[in-house]
């Protein structure tokens, strides 16, 4: 389509310096191990896609519509599991984390290239212990496992918890490596003042998968010995605490919402400021944000159980601690918008999903808002308030962010440019359909109507069946996305090296960059995402 | 309170009540929950268009005339900042002290209610009354009087819902907590358990049927009589007319009745069964009615006593304490007393272990016989 562009690409790239099978199953090329990733959480995001749809269409009726109530109580578990560990904790850090931190701190890889190889198969081996427990009789427990109900289940709750065991160790040695190559790999140049705002995202989430995940491996593997063993640590009749089990899950589950979030925040503001060709309007408060969510996160953990019985006190303490993390996205948000404030700006893509991100999330962070007031959340907890109200902020921000993230660096990526006009189209239509899909769900919780029921009051229907018409939307978006990435894979036109004119440092890498990033030095001469000067960052 | 409500705040907020699908209020805490709901969601809203429009503004004014433009740099300073922390920080705090106050009311059950015990078990709900009767899949109770709910679970952890009245509760296995609500108007409000509980979570549902004080003290009396033998065959008057829950659901509760359960075919108060209980189930062999210490410490006087533990610490000995000690009786030992009780979980049914609370209670001495008030003495529930 544009010949002239064939000669800007490199003829060297991570891509074609080695084609064989065996060059990318023992690579330790931080790029190639980023692509690997990518294409392991899209297979996630597709498989915890269609359970979605299965329930949605389940729900098209008050009673038994396609599944039994059985499968449909593993169906909504294993949507919840396979999205929350395989998609949207590795999402963004796994495969963009890993594919630009390096080149964003000019370095030529992470600091532990083996054990980020070890991070793909150790998320491969718990993907398969968790998909072997899906087909083997799946589980009912919800992907929060509560117990009792989750040492009593006679399913196989058993391998799907040591599936999500083992993921969580390839999530801390991602952390481990993004920390130390923070710390260890940082050019000439690169002051800690200078670091991209997406690096400070992915350094304050590695804080939280460091810190919290062993936490979440703990607890797991209490819920596994009381099933295989009995040891009654949640067992009231042997002096145990089934509400235990709560307070451990959400000490690494509720942090576990920013380890998604948090990267998310980190492409919005990339984004933004290529998009509008300015820098941002609070370097400092955006970073120090950052680190503000993933300190508080870990000490609002209990507004999950404000009806459990823990006292009236702890809920007051663990409410207002809430809306700490409220004022921190509120900052972001202000932030973002400030920043393009006498910017250059254009309307493509990747900023038409940070607008609606920056949507979804001002309407998921105001609702947080409001269940943190104990109160009001008295009426809303476990129903499908808190379900939009979740999907709102932390899928509808992940996704947001992870398409941003798709399109803004799939030239970077592999080099080709996608059609503009069907990914409008798709952009478009995932963002209508995410609303039409969420919006009457926070009606239904208003109404009552509590999550994981298969059966409700046949009032409710007309409110479902709408919820079930966006998620179709949704379904036909994606399915968009994948069909046009995968041609331009083949057939779209060869990208220039900065397609965008953007000025973040991962652009001083070719695209598709060379093997070792740079084929010498890079210097950063410049703030980041600095455009009161013409050029374009140079290529190195 | 009702829709009958014509005055301007009343038919404000009826409006915003059907613009956000809000159940009916029918409770006395319903109406200010609400109110909470209707600020911020109204507030949140305005903040959110002002914020996305001046997105969208920036997105048009500063659009991209020319390839090559430069932008000037711009950075907030200290004025931004402090607006961008302060308006969030002081509205959300504002909004959070309003919403504690009314959770530290929705969580404290006025000193005049009345209790029911409930428990909720795969997958239904059995409501027992001091009085005696009890029922399953029904919670009688009178309109106006502050109801008190002693919950807890045979099995699984269950939350007891109920959305006319904005109050939900966990149920949980081996211990009580507690929930408590004032219905302002006659009728049948729906009950769903909202913590998922397995298969027939879904169909997991009860009713409450609020009666005119009269017709509940027509109903009680009757229950007392023993004219019915199974209460929940003829449904009471008010609840014949009140909306009626589809048949469905009517005919699940019948299959659900369990046949020849213990406490069922009772009679008596729940305190004279629990007398009964303690005599069959050998607690009487450790513990004592009369003041004596023995094995284990005695009842006389026990409920509402601050007792101090072996690890130095206090607990006030209220249905939660009292359950505890029955269920894991390991966990708080009294002082000067040998951990040397086994646990009743799973021996002693839910129901017994309410008799047998209301057993104690009933336990008063002599001196204080005089000044007893009529209810239960109330202290805070030391959560967990």
């Amino acid at each position: 389509m544009n010949p002239s562009a064939e000669s800007s690409q490199p003829a060297v790239t991570y891509l074609n310096h080695e084609t064989t099978v065996g060059s990318w199953l023992l690579t330790r090329d931080h790029k190639r191990i980023g692509v690997m990733f990518l294409v392991l959480v899209i297979l996630a995001l597709l498989l915890g896609g269609i359970f979605a749809m299965v329930l949605r269409i389940e729900l098209l009726t008050p009673g038994p519509t396609i599944i039994s109530a059985m499968t449909y109580n593993r169906m909504f578990t294993l949507h919840g599991v396979t999205m929350v560990w395989l998609f949207m904790i590795p999402a963004i850090p796994s495969a963009f984390g890993n594919f630009v931190l390096p080149i964003m701190l000019g370095a030529k890889d992470v600091a532990f290239p083996r054990l980020n190889l070890a991070s793909v198969y150790i998320y491969v081996a718990g993907a398969a212990l968790t998909l072997f427990g899906m087909l083997w009789s799946g589980a009912d427990t919800g992907w929060t496992f509560y117990t009792p109900y989750s040492t009593t289940s006679p399913t196989a709750v058993t391998p799907i918890l040591l599936g999500v065991f083992v993921i969580g160790f390839s999530t801390i040695i991602t952390g481990l490596n993004f920390i130390t190559t923070v710390h260890t790999l940082r050019a000439p140049g690169m002051h800690w003042s200078r670091i991209p705002l997406f690096v400070w995202a992915l350094y304050g989430t590695s804080i939280i998968q460091v810190v919290a995940t062993p936490v979440l491996g703990m607890v797991l593997l209490l819920v596994f010995f009381e099933r295989v063993m009995g040891v009654g640590i949640f067992d009231p009749a042997r002096g145990g605490d089934p509400v235990l089990f709560q307070h451990m899950f959400w000490f690494y589950s509720h942090p576990a919402v920013y380890i998604m979030v948090l990267p998310a925040m980190g492409v919005i503001t990339e984004v933004v400021c290529a998009f509008s060709r300015k820098n941002i309007f609070g370097y400092k408060m955006i970073a120090a944000s950052t680190f503000g969510i993933a300190f508080v996160g870990f000490f609002s953990w209990g507004h999950h159980m404000f009806v459990s019985g823990q006292s009236t006190f702890g809920s007051g303490f663990f409410g207002v601690l809430s809306m700490l993390v409220a004022i921190f996205t509120a900052i972001k948000i202000f932030n973002w918008v400030a920043t393009m404030y006498g910017g250059s700006i254009e309307l493509k893509v990747p900023l038409l999903y940070v607008l609606g991100f920056i949507f979804l999330l001002m309407f998921g962070g105001m609702t947080g808002v409001a269940v943190a007031t104990t109160s009001l959340d008295v009426h809303w907890h476990d129903t499908y308030f808190i379900v939009a109200h979740f999907h709102y902020i932390m899928v509808g921000a992940v996704l947001m962010a992870f398409l941003a993230a798709l399109h803004y660096w799939w030239p970077k990526m592999f080099g080709r440019v996608y059609p503009e006009r069907w990914s409008f189209l798709a952009a478009s239509t995932i963002i209508f359909g995410f609303i039409v899909t969420f919006l009457p769900q926070f009606l239904l919780g208003n109404l009552g109507m509590p999550r994981r029921y298969y059966q409700y009051p046949a009032e409710l229907q007309w409110l479902n069946v709408l919820s079930t018409a966006g998620a179709s939307l949704l379904a036909f978006g994606f399915s968009l996305i994948a069909v046009y990435l995968l041609w331009s894979l083949r057939y779209g036109a060869e990208s220039t090296p900065n397609p965008w004119g953007s000025k973040g440092y991962e652009w001083h890498s070719g695209s598709p960059p060379a093997p070792h990033n740079f084929t010498e030095a890079p210097r950063f001469e410049r703030e980041v995402h600095d455009y009161t000067v013409p050029e374009a960052p140079r290529v190195y | 309170m009702t829709p009958a409500d014509e005055s301007l705040g009343g038919t404000v907020n009826e409006l915003f009540r059907r613009m956000l699908f809000l159940p009916e209020q029918a409770s006395t805490v319903a109406r200010d929950v609400d109110f909470l709901h209707y600020l911020i969601i109204t507030t949140t809203m305005v903040m959110a268009t002002l914020i996305f429009g001046t997105a969208a503004y920036f997105l048009i004014r500063f659009r991209r005339r020319s390839e090559t433009e430069v932008t000037r740099k711009v950075e907030g300073t200290l004025g931004w900042e402090v607006l961008f922390v302060g308006l969030p920080l002081t509205t959300f705090l504002v909004w959070f002290f309003m919403g504690y106050h009314d959770f530290i009311r929705m969580q404290t059950p006025p000193p005049d209610a009345m209790d029911v015990y409930v428990v909720g078990k795969q997958w239904m709900w059995k409501f027992t009354y001091p009085e005696g009767p009890n029922a399953i899949g029904v919670l009688r109770v009178p309109v106006g009087k502050p109801v008190r709910l002693l919950l807890t679970s045979r099995d699984v952890i269950h939350s007891f819902y109920v959305p006319a009245f904005r109050i939900k509760q966990d149920a949980l296995p081996g211990a009580y907590t507690q929930t408590w609500f004032e219905v302002t108007k006659p009728g049948s409000y729906r009950v769903m358990c909202t913590e998922y509980c397995g298969l027939k979570h879904s169909e997991m549902w009860a009713e409450v049927v609020a009666l005119s004080p009269e017709d509940y003290e027509a109903w009680m009396q009757e229950q007392r009589r023993g004219l019915v033998a199974r209460r929940d065959a003829t449904p009471s008057a008010p609840e014949r007319e009140a909306p009626q829950k589809p048949a469905r659901q009517a005919a699940r509760y019948d299959a659900q009745e369990p046949q020849g359960e213990l406490m069922y075919g009772e009679r008596g108060t729940l305190a004279e069964r629990g007398e009964r209980v303690a005599a069959e189930r050998g607690c009487l062999k450790c513990h004592t009615v009369d003041g004596t210490a023995h094995i284990g410490p005695t009842w006389l006087d026990l409920y509402g006593r601050r007792e101090r533990l072996t690890t130095g610490e206090t607990v006030v000995a209220d249905e939660a304490y009292l359950t505890e000690s029955m269920m894991k009786p390991q966990v708080r030992i009294v002082a000067g007393f040998e951990p040397v009780m086994p646990t009743y979980l799973g021996v002693l049914e839910a129901a017994e272990v309410a008799a047998l609370v209301e057993y104690i209670k009933t336990l008063r001495g002599a001196r204080l016989e005089t000044i007893r008030s009529e209810g239960p003495v109330y202290e805070p529930v030391g959560g967990k």
